[in-house]
């Protein structure tokens, strides 16, 4: 089917300001992406997907600008031993990287491993992602896979001893970023992997996870301050018999933000708890998409998403649990919140279930609401002044969220920064 | 301690006048009683006094120790050393009982210039206060009131008004909802920070609380209006009578 002219225009001119990366033995795979694109087209606002949230500029063949933030603050992560690996506005950094060796894990330059002909890394580039085109259209993600200029590639076969921590740094104001990453774990084995910085004035990220039975990956990320910045990020998770994936997103500023994390659960007794906090202030959009498949016994699916707007920001979820025909004893929890610190703020979601087994458990609810009126009068009254009472009712309510962390130092270094944000605005 | 003069007050949003015109002094060192049948203003009255919004004074003054309370904000009227026990705690969940506690008396110190008290000091404080209310450490670090039994909330409210060691503590129906042994636990908890230097109001519907929190004064409010005081013998006759008989004198 022709796609709609505007369509099909807007997707002309994007693809023709990329050229295809030396593809190596992704070569294949980058070809079925462009075509993926050309047959999709690029999403545009009457995409029923993108009924909250507009893509125009996520899309357009110009890069919208945006001023590079700076902080007087200590960069997220800095007390935490850890594998630098450092990318500025998508472009890997060795200098400023640490030797990418360390027992248990594997790490190449997406580049470098295209060039070998390591069969997982060809299984997987590409695959998720195309998979992940149904039931929903993601083309955002099939232009990255076939234009995707860096990346790492991540081979868990232990436990290492510390985290990766992939940092996106912002410096120029027009940078377009495409970055794509690989990450396989193995069978028993477990990696934590982080994420933080602003990465580009646009950024278009996507990782594919691949979980082997009895793996586990931990993943935190902080998204960066810039006001300006833009970005589309797609997480595509595939998660064998008893396996663990979670991840969680903290996102403080930045005009546009859209998260999608499409999790297919496909071997028994696998966990997949996904979750988020989202601090906004002013022109801030935060769209959160989920897409959770339950294809296997028995497993566990878990959402949990918190938003704090104020200023007219707008936060947006929607959250999809589909459990398939057999996936008995599925247990599929889901919830979205927003906190409205003005009238000027909203939230939009869509919360989704759709399920085709009959032994199961699935629950969502989704809430928006003001500050809490008698829990902050019963504060004030003992004594808590206003503000300070204000801001501990917003990071309790954000604790929900931040509690889905289990490392304990990492969930405690993102409370600081929400606190940082908190001050900022008193 | 406590002087309340011609204080009337109507709702905010409503055309509801509530508060018709009270007038009550509470001693330093001195506990008195407001007995009343529900629906009376007993309730409004502790909420006026501590700042909650919704309310407007349309006539009256409050004062505590000679500062006019009804200008102030909720956490100054706190500072000033008055302290309501609520008729129904409220739930944060979230925010674990201990960091309120702790921020909470920290932020009075602030206010009143003083310094804040280390965590460690904190800690000897409230273990000991929290172990004669016998409030567990889980409770501590549970977040606030959230799942607590409602003795368990009483007994919470008890072990805030300790810790803050207020001047003027309100205490409104804090024995509904509580067997025989809280309602003890929750009396000497009271009856420990009696001392001459406070004075104590006690809201309740019982003459059982009042045999254990003995009152100086009692007073019955009908209405919107103190309309009988007298000394610890009124809340007996309450207790025999009900409010029928006091009410009818003033029909
Ligand atoms: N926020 C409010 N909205 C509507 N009515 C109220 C409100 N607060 C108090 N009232 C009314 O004021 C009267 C006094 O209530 P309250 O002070 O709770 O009495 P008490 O504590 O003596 O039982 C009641 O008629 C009650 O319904
Ligand atoms: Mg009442």
């Amino acid at each position: 089917m022709a796609l709609p002219e505007l369509k099909q225009s807007a997707t002309e001119a994007r693809l023709a300001t990329l050229s295809l990366p030396d593809g190596g033995c992704l070569e294949a795979a980058r070809a079925a992406a462009v075509s993926r694109v050309q047959t999709l087209g690029l999403p545009d606002r009457r995409d029923e997907y993108w009924k909250y949230t507009r893509p125009d500029t996520l899309v357009t063949a110009d890069t919208p600008s945006a001023k590079v933030f700076v902080s007087g603050e200590t960069p997220i992560f800095d007390g935490f031993d850890r594998l630098k690996i450092v990318f500025v506005d998508g472009v890997f950094d060795a200098d400023a990287s640490d030797d990418l060796s360390l027992d248990g894990i594997t790490v190449e330059r997406l580049a470098d491993v295209s060039a070998k002909d390591i069969h997982w890394v060809k299984d997987l580039y590409g695959v998720l992602e195309a998979r992940g085109q149904t039931p929903v259209a993601r083309p955002l993600a099939s232009l990255n896979t076939a234009f995707a200029t860096d990346g790492v590639v991540i081979h868990v076969t232990g436990k290492p001893s510390k985290p990766i921590s992939l940092i996106y740094k912002h410096g120029d104001e027009s940078s377009d970023a495409l970055l794509h990453h690989l990450i396989r774990v193995e069978t028993g084995a477990e990696a934590t992997i982080l994420e933080n910085g602003p990465a580009a004035s646009r950024f278009n990220k996507v990782t594919e996870i691949d979980i082997a039975d009895g793996g586990t990956l931990h993943h935190v990320r902080a998204q960066g301050r810039d006001h300006e910045r833009r970005a589309a990020t797609h997480m595509f998770t595939r998660l064998g018999a008893e396996s663990v994936f979670k991840s969680f997103t903290l996102t403080v500023n930045g005009v546009l933000t859209r998260n999608e994390q499409v999790i297919e659960l496909t071997g028994d007794d696998a966990v997949a708890h996904v979750a988020g906090a989202c601090v906004g202030d002013g022109d801030f959009h935060h769209d959160d998409t989920v897409f959770i498949t339950h294809d296997a016994v028995n497993c566990e699916s878990r959402q949990v998403f918190k938003k704090v707007l104020r200023n007219g920001a707008t936060g947006v979820f929607q959250g999809k649990i589909l459990v398939k025909e057999g996936a008995q004893k599925t247990d599929g929890y889901q919830i979205s919140q927003s906190l409205l610190l003005d009238d000027d703020s909203q939230f939009l979601a869509k919360p989704e279930l759709e399920i085709y087994a009959d032994d199961v458990a699935c629950s969502h609810g989704s809430t928006s609401g003001a500050i809490d009126e008698d829990a902050l009068f019963y504060l004030r009254s003992r004594g808590v002044p206003h503000g300070d009472a204000t801001d501990l009712l917003t990071l309790s309510f954000l604790a929900e969220a931040v509690e889905e962390i289990e490392d304990e130092a990492i969930a405690e270094e993102l409370v600081t920064r929400l606190e940082g944000w908190l001050a900022r605005r008193r | 301690m406590l002087e309340i003069k011609n204080l009337h007050v109507k709702l905010e949003d409503e055309d509801k006048q509530i508060l018709k015109g009270v007038d009550l002094t509470v001693e330093a060192g001195k506990v008195h009683a407001i007995m009343g049948p529900n629906g009376s203003g007993k309730s409004t009255l502790s909420y006026v006094l501590s700042g909650r919004d919704g309310y407007e004074v349309t006539e009256g003054s409050a004062s505590l120790a000679g500062e006019e309370l009804l200008e102030l904000e909720a956490e100054e009227r706190a500072a000033l050393g008055l302290f309501l026990a609520f008729q129904y705690p409220i739930e944060i969940p979230g925010v674990g009982n201990m960091t309120f506690l702790r921020t909470a008396v920290n932020a009075q110190r602030k206010a009143r210039g003083e310094e804040e008290l280390s965590a460690g000091d904190f800690l000897k404080v409230i273990r000991e206060k929290a172990k004669t209310l016998k409030i567990d450490a889980d409770m501590l670090k549970r977040p606030v009131n959230v799942g607590f039994s409602g003795g368990e909330k009483k007994r919470n409210e008890i072990l805030q008004m300790a810790m803050l060691e207020p001047k003027m503590c309100i205490l409104d129906e804090t024995d509904s909802g509580l067997d025989v042994d809280a309602m003890k636990l929750v009396s000497e908890g009271v009856n420990a920070l009696r001392d001459e230097g406070r004075g104590f109001l006690v809201i309740t519907h019982y003459q059982r609380l009042l045999d254990h929190i003995k009152p100086d004064v009692v007073h019955i409010m009908a209405n919107g209006r103190i309309v009988k005081t007298g000394g610890p013998e009124l809340a007996l006759e309450v207790e025999n009578n009900g409010y029928a008989d006091i009410l009818a004198e003033f029909a």
